[in-house]
């Protein structure tokens, strides 16, 4: 009876507003007479830094020592061994993130917005492989990064991918990487995170969507070699360009190209160059009315892209999350949908008014304007770019390893009979002879 | 011949300004990072004030069980034997039966305390993050329950799964050293 009595009380209470001496608390805490203490409410602290820097020392060691087995031991066993603790260390242990695909973003962010204080092993991250690949090539991806080692590790029987269908889908990774720049910098969200497709591998759960995008290039990537680094990766567009550049790269051979042609189906990446000749007699004129063509195409190409970009602006920037909410509510001031959403109970429950979300939102695309103009002009040189470039012949003596294609990681030694020699001639070394 | 050489060194001279400016342009990147790190770095947490508990912290933490967990602010609990965050609407008695229980994992520990309080506590490993007794406790109570990004739990994605897909904008990046946005902490001092 008395508990009864009790709810009844309580009751009551709900329904008289509160007056109590707190002023906002419809109950006010009780003063106990048993000598009860209030329990204290715990914080369990974040990680501590210090894991942050060890993960660059790492990065950096490991760095280190890739350059080392690729460009001096020239071991594939090795190289493949570090490639399996990279992709243990940064993969599964360090649940793949942070990572320097992803630190493209952050110092996207940082740039753009003022606010935003980067973690500094994401900028070490995104710096440290970039200057490593400006000196000696990718021997990032070779042998130290996770994604591309997770995918080089299952490759089981290469299948070769035709060289117009690798510089076409290569496109992709442009693209990703112009549209990542995009979002981050504008458009509230991180989409190379939001779509990493190895990263719930590494932490053995996450998005199913992903996890089965994911899968998809893993059963790809048994016949067709690394595809995400080579058709997708935006870091990978980066090195790329960096790679051409370098002070040294990967050889095939350790001495001289006897131009033997064992090495031709060596690489899984279809990033051994033949030798070639000059220009065959007719074809020169040929092509170099091609290259003039393409030259003038340059910028109709750019301002295309540019148009194309600026005609998207609008769905562009639905992927921001203040410009879905302000169509949504506008939606729903015109009656012309039934019902809230969770978005648009947020905003009403903030009291803010419907104008400012609309000006918000109205900024916003405007920035997308601009943005996707810009995003549209960057494919199109780069289309336009890749055009002139393949109209440009380069003079070749020997086999090469392609400067930008080559993913390092060490194949095409063991093909060259050269090295063969100076393996044997190395053994003896050691051996004392 | 003197023509090939000059050609020669104008692509090397290219490359070679290239790769200057690439260089250059690392180390820009590299200084930004250094002038912009002497902040602390930053960790995800929701503020409660702006969370209106949708339910999406449950399902879209990359972890299996999430790391947003329902956290109890006792300086602000009323201690009710009716606890709107711990009860079910009408209930059919005040008690600790399954089929009153407003918390679909079990999570909140009603004990008694002294007539007629009851303190509630979370047990973390069961609680899921759904935000049911937040909405609870602050539709009728005090609203000393809401939810908190747990930090020995939390991976720290770069871009937090739950982040993406809240509806209020609750989330947002905190620094490290202060990694919570408490309810009744501003009271109690």
């Amino acid at each position: 009876m008395t508990r009864w009595a009790r709810i009844t009380a309580f009751m009551i209470v709900l329904l008289i507003p509160s007056l109590d001496a707190l002023g906002e608390l419809r109950f006010p805490p009780p003063e106990f007479e048993s000598g009860y203490q209030f329990p204290q409410t715990t914080s369990p602290p974040a990680l501590p830094a210090i894991h942050e820097y060890i993960d660059a020392a790492v990065l950096l060691a490991a760095l280190l020592l890739a350059t080392y087995l690729i460009l001096k031991r020239r071991s594939r066993r090795a190289i493949f061994a570090l490639m399996l603790f990279a992709l243990l260390y940064f993969g599964f242990w360090r649940d793949g993130c942070i990572c320097p695909i992803g630190a493209i973003q952050n110092v996207t962010l940082t740039i753009f917005d003022s606010s935003y204080a980067i973690p500094l092993t994401a900028g070490i991250f995104f710096v440290l492989p970039l200057v490593f690949t400006l000196f000696v090539g990718r021997t990032f991806c070779g042998a130290v990064c996770p994604l591309g080692a997770i995918q080089d590790a299952v490759l089981i029987h290469p299948v070769v991918v035709p060289r117009w269908l690798e510089s076409g889908l290569r496109l992709m990774a442009y693209t990703y990487l112009g549209a990542a720049v995009l979002f981050a910098a504008i458009g509230n969200a991180f989409l190379i995170c939001r779509y990493d497709p190895f990263v719930g591998f590494f932490r053995l759960s996450g998005n199913w969507n992903v996890l089965i995008i994911g899968a998809s290039l893993l059963l790809i990537g048994l016949f067709i070699g690394r595809p995400y680094c080579r058709f997708l990766c935006p870091y990978g567009v980066l090195l790329r360009q960096m790679s051409r550049l370098s002070k040294w790269r990967v050889t095939i051979t350790p001495n001289e190209c006897i131009k033997c042609r064992l090495c031709e189906g060596a690489c899984p990446f279809g990033a051994i160059r033949e030798p070639t000749g000059d220009w065959p007699q007719g074809e020169y004129k040929i092509a170099k009315r091609r290259l003039a063509l393409f030259l003038l195409l340059l910028p109709v190409l750019v301002a295309a892209g540019g148009w194309g970009g600026y005609t998207l602006k609008e769905r562009l920037a639905r992927v921001h999350p203040r410009v879905r909410t302000a169509e949504r509510v506008y939606l729903e001031e015109t009656g012309r949908v039934e019902g809230t959403t969770n978005a648009s109970d947020a905003f009403r429950a903030t009291g803010r008014t419907t104008e400012e979300l609309y000006q918000e939102a109205t900024a916003i695309r405007d920035r997308f304007a601009i943005g996707g103009t810009l995003l549209g002009g960057f494919l199109g040189l780069v289309v336009a770019g890749k055009l002139v470039a393949l109209s440009v012949r380069r003079r070749r003596s020997e086999y090469e390893a392609d400067r930008a294609s080559c993913f390092a990681c060490g194949r095409c030694y063991q093909y060259c009979p050269k090295e063969r020699e100076r393996w044997k001639k190395n053994k003896g070394v050691v051996a004392g002879r | 011949m003197a023509d090939n050489s000059n050609s020669l060194n104008r692509r090397k001279f290219l490359r070679e300004g290239l790769w200057g400016a690439c260089l250059g342009g690392l180390g820009t990147a590299a200084g930004l990072t250094a002038a912009r790190n002497n902040r602390d770095n930053t960790v995800w947490q929701i503020d409660p004030n702006i969370c209106i508990q949708c339910g999406n912290c449950a399902t879209y933490c990359v972890l299996e069980l999430s790391a947003v967990k329902c956290v109890q602010a006792y300086a602000l609990c009323g201690y009710c034997d009716l606890c709107t965050g711990y009860l079910v609407p009408e209930p059919t008695a005040l008690d600790t039966s399954a089929e009153n229980a407003l918390c679909p994992t079990g999570a909140i520990q009603r004990t008694f305390v002294e007539d007629p309080y009851y303190e509630y506590t979370i047990d973390e490993a069961l609680c899921n993050g759904c935000g049911k007794c937040v909405k609870g406790c602050l539709a009728f109570g005090n609203g000393s329950l809401f939810l908190q990004v747990r930090h020995d739990r939390c991976k720290n994605c770069n871009e937090c799964a739950i982040a993406a897909a809240c509806p209020s904008g609750a989330f947002k990046r905190v620094p490290a050293d202060q990694p919570y946005l408490l309810k009744g902490v501003e009271r109690k001092q």
